[in-house]
């Protein structure tokens, strides 16, 4: 009875009990990680009780709006980067002192390495970057929603329902050991019964479906929902981007979830698609893992090259150069990435010919990412170049970036594969390309558009020095893991036996620390950024002087967007309109708006997802079939039910718009001199610059 | 580019202007859809790649033994015959639903005709599912069989998906009336249904024909 | 990235090859270092310049808010990537085809079959007649050929200061060729997570001459171990090679197993054991439950084997 209700859920499967029954550093360490999630839990529900915030909460968890629903998926990853700089802090220091056995057990360790690399790509990096495209795609096509508000909501719960698995592995049971790759057959169920693998395969499926739905839903809204007159050419970056991540994972994640879905039968049904054994094939894996596994790359980099656009034309006072070769690159870069997968395994016997061809259609990606540099460095020519935070981020990815680029060519070469492949060199490599390519977009991208959804800017002061921690940091923890990889050391191994090794070991270690630093950095920023958010507010909303639609709403942007949907003729049609002076001109007719209401419809789904998820990991049948036929009976359910709508009337509308519009006219402005300090109001004036 | 000069605003049968502003709501709808299909496309594509990289083992029983083509041949004339009747189902939806008046009575015999001729589909199906592992070919015995299972098991359950969907369409229209919301799903559903259509034309020819050359 | 002075450097790695393949490996990196660096320069250079001309406070150029073209600068921005790229890809062909691990690098090589296990290497010398676990031992100049299979999970051999690496799986074989210059030592790793004992799934690799090859062939075939069946099974048990001693009852012996081949066919047996019938948790070797009294070999075949042959 109690086998059928728990399956093999036992009290020794908590890590509480464990660290009890034998506590060492490692069940110390891992229990620690695991009590602050109670903890943390009843700190907040205490919170919410006392400031009586629980009316705002459910109003946002039931929301369909993509500025909330954006905002959520980046609150999300904040916590999840928290967990990953800390894993990331463990292992370096473990390896700073590693020589022939560190501070963590192996089994420890083994766990560290999935859990950092599953949690930073699915759970940080995407979260982080979807949540970027919700907030700002509809704003800059001059839209009110996305197509499928409510398909989002959906994203968001079974993204958080991953989250959810992922995270309570951490107090009940344990996460897979087998990279965030998972190759079978090592997660097979003869190697590895136990819960780990199922939890990595239930975790990242399910997430990897609502990361599906999004590409879908972002699609739809960048083809069917420009405002009127804006054609493709005339989009911005950000959007292109946002275009080609959209079809990427729509046609990358399916891979995923196919070989999730595959591997699971494999274990719970012992079907022989990975097995060694009886014609399974653990090459097939492989193949499947890296078709989606190399667009993924691309979904993460991409947006991040959008914030690169955007900070480029923005921040130097200038139109971007090259649209039209940046939109090509980009698209280029999205089919290619498609025909590269296979050199993520040129080890693994294929002939020569194969290899080659594969190396070079790699090398082939290179040339529209390395236009795309160009193309931003020639932006910043001729322009006048402001340093505020995501300006550095950008000039920190021009230097470091293109090193990734660099070490990406010669990877691409399978005869250099062959020594370097499962190094730390190839470790170095992809860190090198995701922290100052994508995380240093995902900061900057925050720090442009936190202001449009909050009404206030972040102080320069704080995210500076944090810009300046991150790119020191990651500098001393990387680089030197490239030599370290050139002499011949591995990845994923606990410890060492080679002495040379220490020095370089040594010095990651301390830019791990600067790491954890740098991190602590982007929480004071968002700490003390509040505590001032008076002086800091921006309610004109064009902090940065920006030639975007985004920016041609107040701050906070209110639930509708645009009181009317803007007409644009031109490409950056805000910019046209404030060198026309005709940018916060009166509009004659206003119109009732209607939006989408508030649903609980994500909620529910992510709550019964996690069930579902919890049960198969733990073979709690029951919990399972109720769970599934839970989303089912909710899916028929809501086709059934009402849709609620909210109208907003003209006449609520036309109040709160015209007022904007009459002050920002009445208003003064600041130039550019005056962006970072506390007479930036949101409201540009036309920067007259001499030319020396 | 005005919407309202163009007939044709997605892919596959548009409802057309005789249905107005619904007409024009579907535009998203349907072709949100559409992209939504190319994903799951695929994710067929990958078990039949999957399927294509297997061949079977001489231990075990293969094609030529396990099937049975009588059955499939009955499998692929319900599974054709359903796409006939859910094409004849929302011609039905297009022509006569354009005002809220009309009686439903037709459109839920085809729907209804097309779910019966599915579930003879799945019967079939699933006999020969029961009589292969009868003959000690359960996908759990080779590399090979479980590919096959787990191809045409995946075009399976994404039939019997279509076929709760098509009754809770019907329900839906009873119960509700054609409104714009069911019609948005009827014309996603047939979408669908369409398309597994395709996907089992392409099972037919590489698994089973295949199989058998 | 250049040459790490001695102390630094360790000679487990291709920076110092101890064999022509790894010493062309080495070349082609500083070729493609080379190359991409004509594409990578420009951006380090400009960046600091830009940013010193352009800067808002104290400018030095024109301010030309509207410039977004320039035909040459296009023609510069694509040609040379495309040139360089298209360089990189002639070089990179010929490498790939030149170092392709399957190619054999002399008539004749010398034969040696590799079991990869959690956590030890066998290397079978079929024709020699002997089995050494986590030893390496090859003569000097000689082209030898490894033909690699693994019983657990997949894993990765590499000789970094000889060859590089190669996956090795179960129920197939891959192949790795290879030619040790100079006598030395080298060491040898898996570079494909195994467990928990995968960092110390480490062999040494022995260069030596001639005579002492045939010296150290002969010692092993007079050795009292042999590697059968049974004595297999016992090696697939999880542990490194020193810990595989006690279970075969030589637990104070030192240095390497060195065996003679009782059963010449075990290579193939290992790898024909995944078509008989399906692997249960006792029988296969990696499993927590691995039990060697219930892990059978089948009996030797002729036949050629129906999994994937790489």
């Amino acid at each position: 009875m109690f086998e059928a209700l728990f399956g093999r859920l036992t009290w020794d499967s908590i890590i509480l009990v464990q660290a009890v029954e034998e506590p060492n550093i490692n069940t110390l360490i891992t229990a620690g990680a695991a009590a602050m999630m109670p903890v943390g839990g009843v700190m907040i529900v205490a919170l919410l009780t006392w400031m009586k915030w629980w009316k705002p909460l459910f109003e946002w968890l039931t929301s369909v709006d993509h500025k909330k629903i954006g905002t959520m998926y980046i609150i999300f990853a904040v916590i999840m980067l928290f967990r990953g700089v800390v894993e990331g802090i463990l292992m370096r220091t473990n390896q700073a002192v590693a020589l022939n056995g560190g501070f963590l057990s192996s089994d420890h360790f083994n766990q560290l390495f999935t859990t950092h690399g599953t949690n930073m790509i699915f759970f940080v990096a995407m979260p982080f970057l979807i949540g970027l495209i919700n907030v700002v795609v509809p704003l800059q096509i001059g839209a009110r929603d996305v197509a499928f508000p409510k398909l989002n909501q959906i994203s968001l719960g079974l993204t958080a329902a991953g989250g959810f698995l992922f995270m309570i592995s951490l107090m009940v049971g344990e996460f897979s050991t087998g990279g965030w790759t998972s190759y079978p057959s090592f997660t097979g169920r003869l190697i590895n019964p136990g819960v780990g693998p199922d939890y990595y395969i239930l975790a990242v499926g399910i997430s990897g479906i609502g990361s599906t739905l999004t590409g879908v839903n972002f699609a739809v809204t960048i083809y069917k929902m420009r405002t009127a007159g804006m054609n493709f050419m005339m989009m911005p970056l950000f959007t292109w981007t946002a275009l080609c991540t959209s079809i990427l994972l729509i046609f990358a994640m399916p891979p995923l979830t196919a070989c999730c879905l595959m591997l699971g039968l494999d274990r719970f049904l012992g079907f022989h698609f990975f097995t060694n054994d009886m014609g399974g094939n653990l090459m097939n894996f492989i193949n499947l893992f890296w078709m989606f596994g190399h667009p993924e790359v691309y979904i993460l980099v991409l947006p991040a090259f959008g914030v690169m656009s955007e900070i480029a034309s923005t921040f130097s006072g200038k139109r971007l150069y090259g649209y039209t070769g940046i939109v090509a690159a980009t698209m280029c870069i999205a089919v290619l990435s498609f025909m590269v997968w296979l050199h993520h395994f040129f080890t693994m016997g294929q002939s020569a010919t194969v290899n080659a061809a594969f190396g070079v259609a790699t090398l082939l990606i290179a040339i529209p990412t390395g236009v795309k540099i160009y193309d931003w460095l020639a932006t910043l020519w001729g322009g006048r170049i402001r340093f505020t935070a995501p300006m550095i981020y950008l000039c920190g990815f021009f230097v470091l970036f293109t090193i990734g680029g660099l070490s990406g060519v010669i990877l691409a070469s399978p005869t250099l594969d062959y020594q370097l492949h499962n190094s730390l060199f190839l470790v170095a490599h992809f860190h090198n390309v995701i922290i100052p390519g994508v995380l240093f977009g995902i900061l900057a991208g925050i720090h442009i558009w936190f202001p449009k959804i909050y009404g206030f800017r972040l102080m320069e002061s704080y995210a500076r020095i944090t810009a300046f921690l991150w790119a020191i940091g990651f500098s001393l923890a990387f680089l030197p893991l490239y030599q370290v990889g050139m002499m011949g050391m591995t990845r994923r191994t606990v410890a060492y036996e080679d002495p040379a090794l220490v020095p370089w070991m040594v010095v990651s270690g301390v830019g791990a620390l600067i790491l954890g630093l740098a991190f602590l950095f982007v929480l004071l920023t968002i700490f003390f950024s509040v505590l001032n958010r008076k002086k800091l507010a921006v309610p004109f909303g064009d902090p940065w002087d920006g030639r975007t639609l985004e920016w041609w709403t107040p701050a906070p942007a209110p639930e509708w967007n645009f009181a009317v949907l803007p007409k644009v003729d031109c490409r950056d049609a805000f910019a046209d309109a404030k060198e026309k002076g005709a940018a916060y001109q009166p509009i004659e007719k206003y119109e009732d708006i209607e939006m989408p209401g508030n649903t609980y419809y994500g909620l529910i789904i992510a709550a019964l997802a996690s069930g579902l998820g919890f049960g198969l990991v733990w073979y709690m049948w029951w919990l399972a079939i109720v769970c599934f036929l839970g989303c089912i009976v909710t899916v028929i359910t809501y086709a059934f039910l009402p849709q609620r709508k909210i109208i907003i009337p003209a006449a609520e509308v036309r109040e709160i718009d015209e007022a904007w519009r009459r002050a920002a006219r009445e208003g003064m402005g600041i130039t550019r001199d005056d962006e970072s300090n506390e007479a930036n109001k949101g409201l540009a004036r036309p920067d007259i610059l001499p030319n020396p | 580019m005005s919407a309202t000069t163009r007939k044709s605003l997605h892919p596959g049968l548009n409802l057309g202007e005789e249905h107005g502003d619904d007409h024009l709501e579907a535009e998203t709808s349907v072709f949100g859809f559409w992209v939504f299909m190319m994903s799951d496309l695929v994710t067929f594509g990958m078990f039949f790649i999957i399927f294509a990289s297997t061949a079977p083992l001489a231990c075990c029983p293969g094609p030529k033994e396990l099937f049975d083509l009588g059955s499939v041949a009955w499998q692929t004339a319900f599974l054709l015959a359903s796409s006939l009747t859910s094409g004849m189902a929302v011609l039905t939806l297009k022509q006569e639903h354009g005002s809220r008046n009309a009686t439903t009575k037709n459109l839920v015999f085809w729907l209804l005709l097309t779910a019966l001729l599915g579930c003879g589909f799945l019967y079939r199906e699933i006999s020969d599912f029961i009589s292969m592992a009868a003959a000690g070919a359960p996908p759990t015995r080779s590399g090979y069989l479980t590919a096959l299972w787990s191809l045409v098991g995946l075009h399976g359950l994404h039939v019997t998906g279509g076929i709760i969907w098509c009754l809770v369409i019907v329900a839906g229209v009873l119960v509700r009336g054609v409104d714009l919301r069911w019609k948005l799903a009827l014309l996603r559903w047939s979408v669908f249904w369409h398309f597994l259509d395709v996907v089992w034309i392409a099972i037919f020819s590489f698994v089973f024909l295949g199989g058998l050359l | 990235m250049i040459d790490p002075p001695i102390i630094l450097a360790v000679a487990d790695s291709f920076l110092q090859p101890m064999g022509p393949v790894a010493a062309e490996q080495l070349r082609h990196l500083k070729t493609v270092t080379l190359l991409t660096l004509i594409a990578v320069v420009p951006v380090m250079v400009a960046t600091p310049w830009i940013l010193w001309r352009y800067r808002r406070s104290k400018p030095r150029g024109m301010y030309r808010p509207n410039w977004e073209s320039n035909p040459i600068l296009e023609w510069l921005m694509w040609g040379v990537p495309v040139l360089v790229v298209a360089l990189m890809g002639v070089s990179l062909t010929i490498m790939t085809f030149r170092l392709d691990p399957y190619k054999e690098l002399g008539k004749d090589p010398l034969q040696i079959k590799v079991i990869g296990l959690d956590w030890k290497w066998i290397f079978i010398y079929p024709d020699e007649g002997v089995a050494l676990v986590d030893e390496l031992v090859v003569p000097e100049g000689r082209a030898v050929e490894l033909t690699l299979t693994t019983d657990t999970v997949m894993q990765s051999l590499q000789i970094s200061a000889i060859v590089g690496q190669i996956y090795a799986m179960p129920a197939m074989t891959t192949k790795l060729n290879f030619i040790a210059a100079k006598q030395g030592e080298a060491q040898g790793m898996n570079t494909q997570f195994t467990g928990n004992g995968f960092w110390k799934q480490k062999f040494q690799v022995f260069s030596v001459s001639e005579e002492e090859f045939a010296a150290r062939m002969k010692k092993a075939q007079s050795s009292d171990l042999a590697l059968t069946a049974d004595t297999y099974a016992i090696l697939a048990m999880q542990g490194t090679s020193e810990e595989a001693k006690k279970p075969l009852g030589i637990e104070n012996r030192k240095g390497p197993l060195e065996m003679v081949l009782g059963d010449p066919k075990i290579f193939q047996r290992v790898l024909a054991r995944y078509m008989v019938e399906d692997m249960t948790p006792e029988s296969q070797p990696g499993s927590p439950s691995y039990d060697p009294k219930k892990s059978p070999l089948p009996p030797a075949s002729d036949k050629p084997m129906m999994g994937m042959e790489m």
